[in-house]
């Protein structure tokens, strides 16, 4: 069996690393005046393609390396995650506890990867460290875990938990009169769990105008299209008839995610949900709508191919 | 002096005092705040009171939620819902995330009577207890039942704390100080131990009292922390009185006797009887018709404590 993939994807790491020091120098946004918890990313739109660029070739790095996990879902997430960590969030990697940090709650626990490397890359962690996962004694595990990973908020893995999750922490931000705002993204094969809709209808009942919900509605579930195995639709509707403002947009266009969580954030008296139209394996062509990457890691020679489509 | 009382309504007593002294303190019920008395907290803090409807799910993860916010959240219901209904959520949210979350429900075991199977917690204990992290506690009475709970919301970290439906006999003066993790010997004895939670201690007690007069000397103890348990407590009763009888108000696998039987078996190996429901789910019924149907007597149990001490003559 073959458990490490070596040469080129290693060394591409290693060159990510060094890369992303000066990238890092040349883009935070340091203003005198801020307090050391103020937001520091604010990337142009440039600068936020790249970086999605950036953290799918870590999640491809990263599955080849471990030879299992979850690439597809993580690809689909990708844009989203880079414009919530990159831009739209305030929060500050060297203070990942700073009460009034924005909250990012990853529901879809699966999608583990493009968060490790959102963080790595924010500067939670090393990004060395990405090439751990799912190793014995990582702090990366195969889902989520809040007690091992800096900057993760909930661990996830069994579905449906993280907007109840997310219900408790807006809760808390209203009780203390904080202005964070709270996101989760879940994904569209989650929201056959009971406990997405209980949720669903308790954050309505609740008028938590500070939640956004993020559905990363790639159409894709373990074993098939969502349509056959289990048919969401009418979608939007669902949500709008549990109270929600709803909103819709492709999942993968930086002015469209950026202008939905800006619509989410002038919505009050009720949560906001994006529906995000995406492509599950965005970005690399032989993974995109392809059922076999969700949970499957690419093999070597598949890594080095989509590495090389995502130059 | 009352003989018996509420432990559910000492406990919704005991949040409004808590919830005077600390302003972090949450409570979340699922349409059942009546009856497991969080109303009376509700009436005094309304801004920091969540009903989450008939949604035990998303309930805990409401709760895993305020409580990665810094709060001290409680969450209650019946225990049957509490267990069985979410236990993927305790497993996720509270067990493994290790949050500062107390559930404390009303209703458990057989003595919530009338209402039938469907509503007789007689699991939640294995469940609780397979679950790492978790402080699991069923008190003897209301004073301990007020104890538990302030002690809860002094600890940080997961606890679950069973409470009955009917009033308790009273085992305790107002002056009882709870430690956690601690038995509580009731009654000094030399021939055999019977350990009880719950509603069981008042009748361990009445077994005891005839039992001495038949010439037995019992001990007595109170083992409210289910988990983690007072080994030192067992493997001394277990060397001093060479007998154990367990009484539990829980089917026979993975309540406290099988937790006790593991630590008599590793440490000090005495013969046991085990006072309990079985591998059986009861009926509708009255609450002591039901305790009598299915043996959960002080009767019951002074027929454990003969039949063991006769075991035990034998075997010599």
């Amino acid at each position: 069996m073959k458990i490490f993939a070596v040469g080129p994807i290693d060394i591409g790491a290693i060159a990510g690393l060094q890369f992303n020091l000066q990238f890092m120098l040349n883009h935070i946004k340091v203003s005198s005046e801020s307090a050391p918890e103020a937001n520091i990313f604010d990337f142009s739109m440039a600068e936020l393609g790249e970086m999605a660029k950036r953290l799918r070739r870590h999640v491809i790095t990263m599955t080849a390396t471990a030879g299992s996990g979850h690439p597809g879902g993580s690809l689909s997430a990708a844009d989203i995650i880079t414009a919530l960590y990159f831009k739209a969030m305030h929060h500050n990697p060297q203070n990942p506890q700073w009460p009034d940090r924005d909250r990012f709650i990853l529901s879809k626990g699966h999608a583990a990867p493009i968060l490790y490397a959102a963080l790595a890359e924010g500067g939670y962690f090393p990004v060395e460290e990405l090439a751990t996962l799912r190793k014995l004694d990582s702090r990366l595990q195969g889902h989520t875990d809040r007690n091992l990973t800096p900057g993760v908020e909930m661990s996830a893995g069994s579905l449906g938990m993280g907007l109840s999750f997310g219900i408790g922490v807006a809760l808390a931000a209203r009780l203390d009169s904080r202005d964070y705002r709270t996101y989760v993204l879940l994904s569209d094969g989650e929201c056959d769990e009971g406990q997405t809709w209980e949720a669903a209808l308790s954050a309505a009942h609740f008028k938590l105008d500070n939640l956004t919900a993020i559905v990363d509605y790639n159409k894709i579930q373990l074993s098939g299209w969502t349509r056959d195995i289990m048919n969401l639709e009418p979608f939007n509707q669902k949500w709008q008839a549990f109270g929600w403002h709803t909103t819709e947009i492709d999942g993968h266009d930086f002015n469209q995610i950026l202008a939905a969580l800006q619509e989410a954030r002038n919505t009050k008296n009720k949560p906001t949900v994006i529906i995000a139209h995406t492509v599950k394996g965005k970005g690399v062509s032989f993974m995109e709508n392809n059922v076999k990457f969700h949970g499957t890691a690419p093999t070597t020679e598949e890594a080095q191919r989509a590495l090389k489509e995502l130059e | 002096m009352p003989t018996e009382a509420s432990t559910r309504e000492i406990y919704g007593k005991t949040l409004v005092e808590l919830g005077k002294q600390n302003p972090s303190i949450i409570v979340l019920d699922a349409d059942l705040s009546p009856s497991t008395m969080t109303h009376f907290f509700a009436r005094e803090f309304p801004d920091r009171f969540f009903d989450c409807g008939l949604e035990e799910q998303n309930m805990i993860g409401i709760a895993a939620g305020l409580a990665a916010a810094g709060k001290i959240v409680f969450a209650s219901t019946f225990a049957i819902f509490a267990s069985c209904r979410c236990f993927d959520q305790l497993r996720m949210c509270l067990s493994q995330m290790g949050l500062n979350v107390k559930i404390v429900a009303t209703h458990g075991g057989i003595t919530v009577g009338e209402d039938g199977t469907s509503h007789q917690a007689v699991e939640d204990l294995a469940l609780y207890c397979a679950l790492p992290g978790f402080t699991v506690i069923v008190p003897a009475d209301a004073i301990e039942t007020a104890e538990a709970v302030r002690l809860a919301a002094a600890t940080y970290g997961p606890f679950y704390i069973r409470l009955s439906r009917p009033k308790t006999p009273l085992v305790y003066q107002e002056n009882y100080h709870f430690t956690l993790g601690k038995a509580v010997t009731m009654r000094q004895g030399k021939d055999v131990t019977i350990i009880a939670m719950g509603i069981m201690v008042a009748k361990a007690l009445e077994a005891a009292d005839i039992l001495a007069k038949q010439g037995m000397d019992c001990r007595v103890i109170n083992m409210p922390t289910v988990k983690p348990l007072d080994e030192e407590a067992i493997v001394k009763a277990a060397s001093e009185t060479g007998a154990i009888v367990m009484a539990e108000e829980h089917l026979a696998q993975g309540g406290l006797g099988s937790r006790v039987a593991q630590v008599v078996a590793r440490e000090r190996p005495v013969l046991m009887e085990f006072v309990n429901l079985r591998d059986k789910y009861a009926l509708s019924g009255k609450p002591d018709e039901l305790l009598q149907r299915y043996g959960l007597t002080a009767k019951d149990i002074e027929e454990a404590v003969r039949a063991v001490i006769k075991r035990a003559q034998g075997s010599l």
